[in-house]
């Protein structure tokens, strides 16, 4: 494989479903340009049926926490039992709940 | 009705939704389609006309999938191979629609068989009866090659299904309905790669010019008319291609303009698949495709 031949960047790809509220990560992808990869995902992702809205992101554009870090950003809140709203009686007609 | 296209979407249309991950909001494209041929329609031309149209969709699907695993990149790869299912789809009701209408164009079969009509015109019928243009028919190239062949033939494609969607006949109207938006989105994918390829380097330029020079003379039977369709025009069931040529035209020169790509001036070859005369590289792909079904004329798929 020559040298100038270089890899496509990789996305990560969001599918909003018929009946879903909000975008899901659904896996990633390779493709040239932005344009190109929700082409891609549409053929990738979406053959089944299972969207009706597309978003992707150049990986490299995502910030992500780092395993290190894990005890001082999630451990702490374990022991908060309080903050769940769990000591509430939820009336039956509210929705999704 | 639903013997007619095969119970292909028995199992999936108001079935318990829960076995599917995403539910069961699949679409039979004939639902609620009168099926029945209009007055005063020639049932055999009804039928030719069908094989034209199916017989493009058919042989256009097995060069693309013949790109199955061959593409250079699982993305490209899964997208062709979604443009052939799609336009085997397209294929199975145009076929299933010809035997409708004609059941006489039915090759022979074992007594008893039970390989429905549509894969009977597809798989027992010899090259001569097939009615696709050859440009769907030659043998495969590179990547560049799928390319111009997928604009070519795209373009075409869709400049005629969006007239056909307001034939009398209400069964191609549903086809050409549904064959619009999966056809739109194989012109968007073609030209597309045809630009990327065009503007990309010097050799990747090099391979879309020269499959588009090869394959320009077969261009000119995409909008050539045939007697049948002429006829059926008349009758407001069919488009007579020769009314897509202007934007047919408009459109290859507004892809080639953006892509810096000149427009090749060879002739057309002589002859004409919708007539039943095909290229040499046509029997090689009927042997194939055909093969396992003719070997088994009495199998159950």
């Amino acid at each position: 494989m020559s040298a100038d031949r270089r890899e496509w960047p990789l996305y990560e790809v969001f599918v909003r479903g018929k009946r879903g509220l909000n975008h899901v990560h659904v896996g990633s992808l390779h493709a040239p340009d932005d344009t190109m990869a929700v082409r891609h995902a549409r053929d990738v992702y979406t053959r089944r049926n299972e969207g009706v809205s597309i978003w992707v992101v150049r990986a490299d554009a995502i910030t992500a926490s780092s395993p290190d870090e894990k005890d001082p950003l999630f451990a702490p809140n374990g022991d908060k039992v309080y903050r769940h709203p769990t000591f509430y009686d939820i009336p039956d007609n509210v929705p999704h709940m | 009705m639903s013997d007619e296209h095969g119970g292909i979407f028995d199992g999936l249309i108001g079935a318990e939704s829960a076995q599917w991950a995403f539910g069961t909001d699949f679409e039979d494209p004939l639902a609620g389609v009168d099926t029945t041929v209009p007055d005063g329609v020639d049932h055999t031309e009804l039928a030719e006309y069908c094989l034209m149209l199916g017989d493009d969709a058919l042989i256009m699907s097995q060069r693309l999938t013949e790109w199955c695993s061959r593409a250079p990149d699982l993305e490209e790869d899964i997208a062709l191979a979604n443009i052939a299912l799609d336009l085997l789809g397209q294929a199975r009701l145009l076929l299933a629609r010809a035997a409708a209408a004609d059941p006489g164009l039915l090759p022979a079969l074992p007594e008893g068989s039970p390989v429905p009509a549509e894969d009977a015109l597809a798989f027992f019928r010899d090259a001569g009866q097939f009615r696709n243009v050859r440009l769907a028919e030659v043998a495969n190239g590179d990547f560049g090659h799928v390319v111009v062949r997928l604009l070519l033939f795209s373009v075409a494609r869709l400049a005629l299904l969006e007239r056909l969607r307001a034939s009398s006949d209400t069964v191609l109207a549903a086809v050409a309905a549904k064959g619009v938006k999966e056809v739109t989105y194989h012109r968007d994918w073609a030209a597309r790669w045809f630009l990327t390829l065009a503007q990309g380097t010097e050799e990747s330029c090099h391979r879309v010019v020269t499959a588009l020079s090869a394959l320009w003379p077969l261009q000119p039977e995409l909008v050539a008319t045939h007697p049948v369709e002429l006829s059926l025009a008349r009758a407001g069931v069919g488009v007579d291609p020769a009314t897509t040529r202007g934007e047919v035209d408009a459109v290859l020169d507004q892809v080639l303009a953006v892509s810096g790509v000149a427009r090749p001036d060879h002739p057309p070859l002589e002859g004409g698949g919708r007539t039943g005369t095909h290229t040499e590289d046509f029997a090689d792909l009927l042997a194939e495709m055909q093969m396992v079904a003719r070997a088994h004329p009495s199998g159950r798929w």
